[in-house]
């Protein structure tokens, strides 16, 4: 099978997540995906996948692939990237999710903040949970939940002061089971497996985490793959079947 | 003064039973990022925090600190009991919040760096 480069920006939040501007509605970050030149992307708001499938569907035809994602915040304050198959129910995860996360009621000013759309960008709703709030899974059982339905999971910008496994815990875990750990756009790739104790057969990755339109793809990481799909990110996270992840 | 000392006088409940608590306390140091705990707490403060983690032995080892006191009622992880148990680093828990129990060490004598 031919083997291609394919430009991924996997950690993107839309207008769903408290801190995403509401102009990252589904058209818009295909749009900037787009213009970034991404081959690939993954909607990943704060504890919750319900906007993953109108951005999927607004890419529907453009040439550009789109996977569903999380960012799980643990109940350490650790973020965890939950990626899945396009094709993959997700339904049963987020109701696990959902489960975990503390019944409190955002405030009405955070409820705003937290808009439900479909693929032609019309608001269908505001979630009213505490979505940026912390689940009360540990980052084991986290790791855990994403492997049992069949995802990806990867340690946000570990390089952060805040929320990431470095910060929160002081050190990755022996034994919690990341395909990969993340670094932030401007985080120096060539002193962070020292800097973090990044284990030599862990991938690095860099996505942007991007909040607004025009950070989508400030932070690509190439892979060289058959296809834009999670079986090909996997096997290149692996460095296995000749498939490859390449942070720039 | 002594971690039991301590334990006895603010009715702290110990988790780790098997590991004499007879250690010196010097000081204190109250933090629930681990980065923090590792780049700022002293050999020999009692740390108190909210995270149950077993990552929290190893800083514990790190620091060669006295000590760690679970806050809120909380229980360690059993990977964490176990690691702590064989590290013999003590780990005791109390109801009070991290505030409450910070001003009472304060009280008794115990200061930060």
């Amino acid at each position: 099978m031919e083997l291609r480069r394919l430009r991924a920006d996997l950690h993107i939040h839309t207008c769903l997540s408290p801190c995403g501007e509401l102009a990252m509605s589904p058209r818009a970050v295909v749009e900037g995906a787009r213009a970034a030149r991404l081959d690939l992307i993954a909607v990943t708001d704060h504890n919750t996948m319900e906007n993953a499938a109108a951005v999927i569907a607004a890419a529907r035809g453009t040439g550009l692939a789109v996977l569903p994602g999380i960012e799980l915040t643990t109940v350490e304050e650790v973020h965890i990237l939950g990626l899945f198959d396009a094709e993959a129910d997700v339904r049963p995860f987020q109701e696990e999710v959902f489960r975990n996360l503390p019944d409190i009621p955002a405030k009405r000013k955070y409820v705003d903040d937290q808009v439900l759309v479909d693929a032609e960008d019309y608001v269908t709703g505001f979630s009213p949970r505490c979505l940026f709030g912390a689940t009360l899974l540990s980052v084991h059982e986290a790791v855990g939940l994403i492997h049992a339905h069949g995802g990806l999971a990867i340690a946000s910008h570990i390089d952060r002061e805040s929320f990431s496994v470095v910060s929160q815990l002081g050190f990755i875990p022996e034994g919690l089971g990341l395909e990969a750990v993340e670094l932030s756009p401007h985080a120096d790739i060539a002193g962070a497996r020292e800097a973090y104790g990044i284990a030599p057969d862990l991938a690095v990755v860099r996505f942007s985490d991007a909040h607004k339109p025009d950070e989508i793809g400030a932070a690509p990481t190439d892979f060289l793959v058959a296809a834009p799909t999670l079986a090909e990110i996997r096997l290149a996270l692996a460095g296995e079947a000749g498939r490859k992840a390449f942070s720039s | 003064m002594t971690l039991n000392e301590l334990a006895t006088r603010l009715e702290l409940k110990v988790f780790t039973s098997g590991i004499p608590p007879d250690r010196p306390v010097q000081g204190g140091y109250a933090s629930d990022l681990l980065s923090d705990v590792i780049g700022h707490a002293r050999k020999d403060d009692l740390w108190v925090t909210l995270q149950v983690h077993p990552n929290i032995v190893a800083v514990a080892v790190l620091k060669e600190l006295a000590g760690i006191v679970l806050v809120g009622g909380r229980v360690p992880a059993e990977e964490t009991l176990a690691q702590a148990v064989r590290e013999k680093v003590p780990v005791l828990g109390t109801g009070l919040t991290t505030f409450e129990l910070a001003g009472r060490l304060y009280g008794m004598g115990l200061r930060g760096g």
